[in-house]
């Protein structure tokens, strides 16, 4: 394990920036967070969670995936690609590292979607323990430890040091690097890590059961009356899956230009009436079962495809950001009132 | 707000309504959900009515509208404005509807208090002006105008417009709600500021599509941004023109029917100020147009939807022609 002082965070982030681009977590003007490129101005932000996923940087919002250029001699192709450089992304929380392995399964499985491959490959992924989990957080319930996160290279701090793990060869090649970084006081990091524990007994969510959903439960669940009631004040907005960092869904559209055409992706949302929109119409037709698939989809579909692992992380960013305040919690909850 | 429970068991069991729309209880202290209660039992068991129950829940009632016999509400005043405007939009019919008016002091907010540094919340009580908060780490107080939700923040009136009967007192509009000042502060901006500000803020915006999805003066039954026939139809924005666009455009379109309900401030994830882009139009019509409030009545129409030959040309105003110009 290695060190550094907190008041010496600046260099250790100048030393990885020269390296390569460095993502931290910074604050914004309206007190938000969000990972942004490293500059010697930038602070980092030390509350728990940025606004948005990490997931942005790996499968960003809006992505160019081809180009063309139609003349009287045909259709010319045009590469659009941007070019990927290796990154390191710092401050990553224990939701969010998880989140890459669920999005891993689905981006890297054949066909590889070479985009979101190439960010992968290039990106070192540093997290950080988090020191005061929120009252909204229940990632425990999926098996996440928030006190020793997952990633190339695992981070605590206290009120003096950060404290540094690498875990993979990528961590470890980060980490030769960085000469600066000293010999590191396990047993300091120990206590971050204890500290954690004790807080995470304490969170109201802790208790959440997960028993009656998951792998197998399409037919138990799926017409169950209780969607009714819990979509009914649903506004059908996409806030919920934009925030989220699992959800992976995407629509390719086109802008067009006098005689070019830019193919892009863009995120897309289940709560949309337009989504999975076909010839033959609209397959859920009302925002129950729009509301039913967002759910379904990570609490039994994903499960079903991929060894029983949910596509939930419980970062709780639904939690908050939910206009109506309905999520993931209160539909796991009622569903299961229902099961006895 | 003691006694709100009790009315809705009481219009259920006395058969004034056939349903109660309300707000059910959470999970934990900030995220009551609106809902539409059938019978007393459900009441009892599920609704609540507390400190963090900001939710406009007027534009649900366009749906309920096509429902057979009457739904009770709880409406505080902002929320009566949008209710009225809708009713004198033909979208929902008075006569379906039973308001109970709800006084109110400002409704509070989890991100008030995560602004305040207040982290972990697990439980709160009313205590007069004050919010006493037992959180993970700690016991704290916060008093009532800290922990405002933004919409809150400049009240523009207490006023319930209309009801069929009210819980505390009715109050008056606020005459000094300051609620424009911080629009005439980005007017007096030089062009390349205000444009700078508008585009800092409007790059966040995912097209959640949250702040359009609430608006009550947002009824259409199919938006044009929706419609993969309409041409313009965009999940994500292309580029920075159709980012700022969707907003801009938004903003024109109820623009004299917006009553400044302000929950697309409230439910946007990014915390862009939209607000401030309504309550410029209603502070140009107010000056070019004489004072208006959408909402505030029955009678009088919008002002961008009652033309008059006295009035200014709505482009260029302040150049052009019209007696108030």
């Amino acid at each position: 394990m290695k060190q550094i002082a907190l008041n010496r965070l600046d260099e250790l982030f100048a030393a990885i920036s020269a390296r390569q681009t460095l993502l931290i977590p910074q604050q914004l003007e309206n007190g938000d967070a969000e990972f942004r490129p490293w500059s010697a101005e930038a602070k980092l932000y030390t509350g728990l969670k940025t606004s948005r996923s990490a997931k942005d940087a790996f499968f960003p919002q809006v992505e160019n995936l081809v180009g063309f250029k139609v003349s009287e001699q045909g259709i010319e192709l045009m590469d659009t690609r941007d070019e990927v450089q290796p990154f390191t992304l710092f401050g990553v929380r224990g939701c969010d590292a998880r989140s890459f392995d669920i999005l891993d399964r689905v981006f890297l499985a054949e066909p590889v979607d070479t985009f979101y491959a190439d960010r992968r490959a290039a990106a070192t992924v540093v997290t950080l323990a988090c020191n005061r989990p929120e009252t909204t957080c229940f990632c425990q319930s999926f098996g996440i430890d928030p006190s020793r996160p997952a990633g190339d290279v695992t981070c605590w701090m206290d009120a003096e040091n950060l404290y540094w793990q690498p875990n993979t060869d990528k961590g470890r090649a980060l980490t030769e690097a960085l000469s600066l970084l000293e010999e590191g006081e396990e047993a300091r990091a120990k206590r971050v890590e204890e500290d954690i524990q004790a807080v995470l007994k304490r969170l109201p969510l802790k208790d959440l059961s997960l028993d009656h959903v998951g792998a197998g439960k399409t037919k138990a669940l799926f017409d169950r009356p209780e969607w009714a009631e819990l979509s009914e004040a649903c506004l059908g907005c996409g806030a919920c899956t934009f925030v989220c960092p699992t959800c992976q869904c995407y629509d390719i559209e086109e802008f067009k230009s006098g005689g070019s055409v830019r193919r892009f992706r863009c995120w897309d949302s289940c709560m949309y009436s337009d989504f999975t929109l076909m010839s033959a119409g609209q397959p859920r037709p009302t925002q129950t079962e729009r509301f039913r698939q967002r759910f379904m989809h990570k609490l039994v579909y994903y499960p079903d495809n991929q060894d029983g692992l949910f596509s939930c992380v419980g970062c709780g960013r639904c939690l908050v950001k939910c206009p109506i305040h309905m999520n993931i919690v209160k539909v796991i909850n009622a569903l299961k009132e229902g099961t006895a | 707000m003691q006694g709100v429970k009790q009315k809705a068991l009481e219009l259920l069991t006395g058969g004034k309504a056939d349903r109660v729309l309300g707000w059910r209880r959470g999970e934990t202290f900030y995220d009551p959900t609106p809902g539409v209660f059938a019978s007393a039992e459900e009441v009892e068991r599920d609704f609540v009515f507390d400190a963090f129950c900001g939710a406009n829940l007027s534009k649900y009632l366009i749906a309920l509208d096509r429902a057979e016999g009457v739904t009770a509400v709880f409406l505080k005043p902002c929320d009566s404005y949008s209710l009225v405007q809708l009713i004198k939009e033909h979208r929902i019919h008075r006569e379906k509807v039973y308001i109970v008016g709800v006084a109110c002091e400002g409704m509070c907010g989890y991100d008030a208090l995560m602004k305040a540094g207040i982290e972990g919340v697990l439980s709160f009580e009313e205590e007069g002006d004050a919010l006493k908060v037992h959180t993970l780490y700690g016991d704290t107080v916060i008093a009532r105008k800290d922990a405002l939700l933004s919409k809150c923040e400049h009240c523009k009136s207490k006023r319930i417009v209309t009801y069929d009967e009210l819980l505390g007192e009715q109050g008056d509009e606020v005459a000094d709600s300051g609620r424009f000042d911080e629009v005439a502060r980005l007017e007096k901006m030089t062009p390349e500021d205000r444009f700078a500000f508008w585009q800092n803020e409007l790059s966040r915006c995912i097209r959640c599509n949250a702040c359009r999805n609430v608006c009550p003066a947002c009824s259409c039954e199919k938006c044009v941004f929706d419609n993969p026939d309409s041409g313009i139809r965009n999940k994500a924005a292309a580029d920075s023109f159709e980012e700022n666009m969707f907003h801009i455009i938004r903003a024109f379109h109820v623009a004299s029917r917006c009553t400044d309900c302000g929950e697309c401030t409230r439910v946007c994830p990014q915390r862009i100020p939209l607000h401030l882009l309504n309550r410029k139009f209603i502070k140009d019509i107010n000056e070019l147009y004489g004072e208006y409030q959408a909402g505030a009545d029955f009678d009088t129409r919008p002002a961008l939807l009652n033309f008059q030959t006295g009035d200014c040309e709505p482009s260029i105003v302040h150049v052009r022609g019209g007696e108030r110009a």
